[in-house]
């Protein structure tokens, strides 16, 4: 299982390539990727700004991952988050999953990134044409996570 | 003493990022903290006093208002999370 959060871009298709082939049993990988969209309610996005708690943020994605393990078989996992400035369609979080079969994998992605957006110390501050602004939590992130 | 971090938009209004305090007399819980530092002025008393929509975590782990803090906790505050 890993956890990195970084300023650095992250390239998918190596993470994949090294979880693939790290260990036995998988049969299944799952991928999420986020990244910087242009537009957010209703206005134009020229960059982001992501701020995070160093030592609360490793820790908050590792426990996400530990929740996952406990309710899904999982073979593996990675969480790479990306912090600092950003600009549009830039990645910002890779989520990746493996597993024996597809349903634990799926499952278990899709969860991670739902606690993620509501328990994960990150913060982001966009800029539009008028400035810079805080990006508010949803409703439905909280919903997400709920459901669960 | 605690150590007290504010992040994002509280850092931004209270231009506060970090502070080493005493724990007040009587502050004993999340909330408590909260009454007493919206105490400080206007800005604070904005923030804190809506006690619902600032987070806390102590030592790293998120908490609920009634959490108790001692001293040596490194207690932080931010607005609910947004990233992904």
């Amino acid at each position: 299982m890993s956890v990195k959060v970084q300023t650095t871009d992250f390239d998918v298709g190596a993470e994949i390539v090294a979880m693939r082939l790290s260990s036995s049993h998988i049969g299944a990988l799952v991928s999420f990727v986020g990244q910087v969209r242009d537009l957010n309610d209703g206005d134009s996005i020229s960059s982001m700004f992501l701020e995070h708690y160093p030592g609360m943020t490793e820790k908050a994605l590792s426990e996400i991952i530990a929740q996952a393990k406990t309710r899904w078989s999982i073979v593996d996992a990675t969480i790479i988050h990306r912090v600092g400035e950003l600009k549009p369609q830039d990645q910002i979080v890779l989520v990746l999953v493996a597993s024996a079969h597809r349903q634990d994998a799926f499952s278990a992605c899709e969860f991670m990134m739902d606690q993620l957006k509501t328990n994960a110390p990150f913060w982001k501050k966009e800029q539009t044409q008028n400035g810079f602004r805080w990006v508010e939590a949803k409703a439905s992130d909280e919903a997400a996570r709920q459901r669960w | 003493m605690i150590k007290v971090l504010y992040f994002a938009r509280l850092k931004e209004s209270l231009n506060y990022s970090t502070e080493d305090m005493d724990l007040p007399v009587g502050v004993r819980t999340v909330a408590q903290l909260k009454d007493h530092l919206a105490k400080r002025g206007e800005a604070w008393a904005n923030l804190f006093n809506s006690q619902h929509s600032i987070r806390a975590a102590i030592n790293h782990a998120l908490v609920e208002n009634d959490a108790m803090i001692k001293n040596g906790d490194e207690v932080a505050f931010f607005p609910p999370v947004t990233g992904g």
